[in-house]
């Protein structure tokens, strides 16, 4: 890294600006990483890298302007400040000028510590485990494939108005995927981690080996409507659609789900028939983030004004009824509704519910089980109605036991429909999402309980 | 007037031999059957308005090292962004070190196919260096665009964007390759959308240019008639919003080559990558349904049928002079006559098939990612003396007509995909009959394009392409091109996207 600290890069590009305000950020991130296929390792990698990011505020007399500059590694610290001025002067006024933060939110770290640091060590228990576990599939007849993750992020923001806001990250997950020899059999777990300590490859593996044996009966079914029990991995998935598509500005302006007809949005409205909550919270056990925001860019769901602004927990559904949307200081002011911005969490519960996903199996008459879903993609966004297929284990669930695994489906649904045909939910517990985790792994749901999920056509993959 | 090109100065500037001797010498003291290292510098901008208002304009350049072995018949690799000697050779130890932490794991010895030795520089087709452009003049360009659409009737709003990248490698490795490249691609998307707040519904239609291996000329005139697109596009929002919705089932589907490109990416490009094949990638993004013992037997689709795979086609996304394990950019078939005839490989993965030389598909997204086996530009070739899309259109009594792209998803095998478009119409008695609204397609891979009964000609052709196809673990993005001409699919499902999110 440079000689350099990322403190000193901070406060050495505000010192060199020039701007009517600037906001910079030293992003310093280590990762390691494992990847395996057929019982053996394919690639692996030990990376360190550094991203500097200046923004300049300039106000050209018709409004603020803004102008940001982002480098990796040890750049000219001049160079990037007057790059990212130059960058403001040639920016129109800024659509979403507010005055800069200046208030420090609760619970940034220490400043002037260290930048915390991960590396291929991380896995100093967990590769030998791995080896034993690849032996032990390859004793069966079965397969193994996944990847291993860990990466530390520690993020160092400072403000022409004073802020020194710091947070570490760290991001960990594991997906092991077993397959029978001749890929007619697929099965999947994953969990995400903070730092390994917690992650045991005998139980991941254990899981693995349990629906590899519930997938030795095979039964065909047709497309079709069909009572189904969604793991918490396929809920988060379909609630991070959900969530994503949460900025209040696109609902204000009539082009969203969120949006109501005759003008507005859906705030107030009720969206599920359980008494759900959907919420974000930094400080969630396990699942804690930035409980401030760092933008890099503007958008209709974050400002660069709002950099160092306090991310609180908030509800986005309470109850059952929609209670807020991402709304950045400036829509919120024009709207005159309240500031929220996204945290990168997400938590769906039911505060009544007490069953455990496997007294939920066990209650079930009839249905589908499915374990993950793959490639979810936006069909009509008047609806949300997204498509995507079930993966790596649908079992059929009769009498209360599983009692074959199914062949996979093409779904169509809306995750917001979803939300109001819901029927029972389980208690919630931490979950990695399958489709959306390379972007967003800490999650909290349920399994739900859906009457008529949409099979819309077969899949013959397996 | 287009110039012949160079790599730029200020890369070739940097102490490139320098970090290749010291990285290189040290992993072979170590020990190391090979070794390569690259040193990338990927500057990229993108320029984002609503409603011609500028909502953000993010520049970024990502410059670092990285160092790749293979130990004892294991791979290791580790990145870096401080570009001096001394962090090479600490590089070249990392991956050594991550190289024996995963020997534990590793049970299949990595050897790689030869590859003749190349020294050389190699740049891409484009006129105007994106980054020269002043960012007023990029602004200015796109605001004066989307005021266009804002101007006719019934457009509430309109998004634009332009990404840009200039893509620079350095890669040398043990057996005396080096090699230096630079790359330049854009973007340019523009949105129309109208609103019905009465009702509660919207409903938006994009630009069908393609991102293309160009230059900023891309944007004024060069390779895309911008004028004539948008000039005709509100009027097509408003048909869009008035048409009927369609009634589900089986038709003639004709699809222009802006939105066959996707279909052949999902169904083709992504099925014909040998590691899939193999598996490498049955944890994330799946295996694929042409397994290697089909090759040359199984009938992916219609006789008609010739796809290839290219690194070598001017202005193509993946075009390249050589990949990131120092491979030349080459051409090959894919699929002859409608049979499986080939796959995308890597230089392990042609060792384990026991082929002669890599067909050149490694590529690594930035300094900061191991190289992994990535599309090629992977194209359907038109027939020499095709129809045009009129003449395919007058040949269908009932059907649809598609044209651009929208939504995409196919399962984990490329078996059954799905996906819509900007606009379909109606085809009745071989002529247009207006458009349709909550159209979807939905298909088996092989019975699709065994269904193909008719290819346009050449005239038809259009490179259509991906910016960001995103694959691997951890997940890398790859722009990719898709070349094809209009074609003709006979009775394919058709759904009502509407009834689908019906109960």
């Amino acid at each position: 890294m440079s000689t350099l600290s990322p403190q000193q890069l901070v406060e050495a590009a505000l010192a060199a600006s020039q701007a009517d305000g600037s906001v910079v950020y030293v992003t310093d991130s280590s990762e390691a990483n494992l990847r395996w296929a057929s019982n053996s390792l394919t690639t692996n990698g030990a990376m360190r890298s550094r991203q500097v990011v200046v923004i300049s505020f300039v106000d050209g007399g018709a409004g603020m302007a803004t102008g940001t500059v982002a480098r990796t590694g040890t750049p000219d610290i001049a160079e990037l400040v007057a790059a990212s001025e130059r960058a403001a002067r040639d920016a129109g006024p800024a659509e979403d000028a507010m005055p800069l933060i200046s208030e420090a939110p609760a619970g940034s770290g220490d400043w002037d510590a260290d930048v915390a640091e991960t590396s291929i060590d991380v896995f100093g228990d967990f590769a030998p485990a791995l080896g034993e576990a690849f032996g032990a599939a390859r004793d069966r007849g079965e397969l193994l494939f996944g990847f291993a993750e860990h990466q530390m992020s520690t993020t160092y923001l400072g403000t022409s108005t004073g802020l020194r806001l710091r947070h570490d990250q760290p991001t960990g997950r594991v997906e092991l995927n077993g397959k029978s020899t001749d890929f007619g059999r697929s099965v999947w777990a994953g969990v995400g981690t903070r730092d390994f300590t917690d992650v045991s490859v005998a139980d991941l593996a254990a899981e693995v080996q349990q629906k590899m044996a519930w997938s030795q009966r095979r039964i065909d079914l047709p497309a079709g409507r069909y009572e189904t029990l969604l793991p918490p991995s396929t809920v988060s998935d379909l609630m991070i659609v959900a969530y994503w598509s949460m900025e209040a500005r696109d609902a204000d302006e009539g082009r969203s789900v969120y949006a109501k007809a005759g003008g507005g949005n859906r705030i107030g409205e009720r969206l599920a028939q359980l008494p759900l909550t959907l919420r974000s919270d930094p400080h969630a056990p396990g699942l804690e983030t930035a409980p401030f925001q760092v933008v890099g860019g503007s958008s209709g769901s974050a400002s660069v004004f709002d950099n160092g602004m306090a991310t609180p927990a908030v509800d986005w559904i309470r109850d059952g009824v929609l209670t807020n949307l991402v709304r950045p200081r400036a829509w919120a002011l024009r709207t005159t509704a309240p500031a929220t911005a996204a945290v990168d969490n997400l938590v769906l519960e039911d505060p009544n519910a007490t069953a455990t996903q496997a007294e939920m199996i066990a209650r079930t008459e009839r249905g589908l089980l499915l374990t993950t879903l793959w490639y979810i993609r936006e069909v009509d966004p008047q609806t949300l109605l997204v498509t995507g297929l079930t993966r790596d284990g649908v079992f059929l669930v009769e009498d209360g036991e599983v009692t074959g695994a199914v062949n996979n489906f093409r779904f169509n649904e809306s995750p917001v429909d979803l939300l109001g045909r819901a029927t029972e939910a389980s208690r919630s517990v931490r979950t990695l999402p399958r489709e959306w985790n390379d972007w967003f792994t800490r999650a909290s749901m349920p399994m739900l309980r859906v009457p008529d999920f949409n099979m819309s056509s077969v899949s013959p993959a397996s | 007037m287009a110039q012949p090109r160079s790599v730029d100065e200020s890369f070739l500037a940097l102490p490139l031999s320098a970090l290749a001797d010291a990285a290189l010498t040290r992993a072979v003291d170590l020990g190391c059957e090979h070794a390569d290292l690259r040193v990338e510098r990927i500057r990229t901008q993108t320029v984002r308005l609503r409603d011609a208002r500028l909502e953000a304009l993010a520049d970024g350049e990502d410059l670092g090292l990285a160092v790749r072995v293979v130990h004892e018949g294991t791979w290791g690799f580790a990145a870096g962004v401080v570009l001096t000697a001394a962090e090479a050779v600490r590089l070249a130890e990392e991956a050594v070190a991550v190289a024996r932490v995963s020997a534990a794991m590793n049970t299949d010895r990595v050897e790689l196919a030869p590859e003749p030795v190349h020294d050389g520089e190699w740049v891409s087709a484009y006129d105007v260096d994106p980054f020269a452009v002043p960012d007023v003049e990029k602004t200015a360009l796109l605001v004066e665009l989307s005021e266009r659409l804002l101007a006719a009737d019934g457009v509430e709003h309109v998004q634009s964007s332009v990404s840009q990248v200039k893509e620079q490698k350095f890669y040398a490795d043990t057996a005396g390759t080096r090699t230096r490249q630079q790359r330049v691609r854009v973007n340019p998307e523009l949105t129309a959308l109208t609103v019905d707040r009465t009702t509660g519904t919207f409903e938006s239609m994009r630009t069908l240019a393609p991102p293309v291996g160009r230059g900023w000329e891309y944007l004024t005139g060069t390779g895309w008639d911008w004028h004539a697109e948008l000039a005709e596009l509100p009027e097509l929002l408003r048909e869009k919003v008035k048409a009927p919705s369609v009634d589900p089932g089986r038709y003639d589907l004709v699809v222009d080559p802006s939105n066959l490109w996707l279909t052949i990416h999902e169904s083709i490009g992504h099925a014909t990558e040998l590691d899939r094949a193999l598996g490498y990638e049955a944890a994330y993004a799946g295996t694929s349904f042409a397994t290697v013992d089909k090759l040359g037997t199984l009938q992916y689709g219609s006789p008609l049928m010739h796809v290839t795979g290219d690194r070598t086609v001017e202005h193509g996304l993946s075009t390249v002079g050589w990949d990131d394990e120092g491979v030349a950019g080459q051409q090959w078939d894919l699929v002859r006559d409608g049979v499986l005839v080939g796959y995308q490989v890597d230089r392990n993965m042609a060792r384990l098939r026991g082929m002669e030389r890599s067909n050149g598909c490694a590529f690594a997204d930035s300094a900061a990612h191991v190289p992994v086996q990535r599309m090629a530009n992977v194209s359907l070739h038109p027939a020499p003396d095709g129809p045009s899309t009129e003449e395919i259109i007058g040949g269908v009594e009932r059907g649809v007509y598609v044209v651009g792209d929208n939504s995409w998803s196919i399962d984990m095998q490329r078996y059954n995909f799905q996906f819509t478009g900007q606009r379909f119409y109606k085809i009745e008695g071989g002529r247009l009959a207006g458009q349709l609204r909550d159209v979807a397609y939905q298909a088996t891979t092989t019975d699709f394009w065994g269904s193909m009964t008719a290819v346009g000609g050449p005239q038809t052709h259009v490179l259509g392409g991906a910016f960001n196809c995103g694959k691997a673990q951890p997940g890398q993005v790859a722009p990719v091109s898709h070349g094809c001409p209009t074609a003709l699919f006979e009775n394919t499902t058709i759904l009502n996207t509407k009834q689908e999110g019906g109960r």
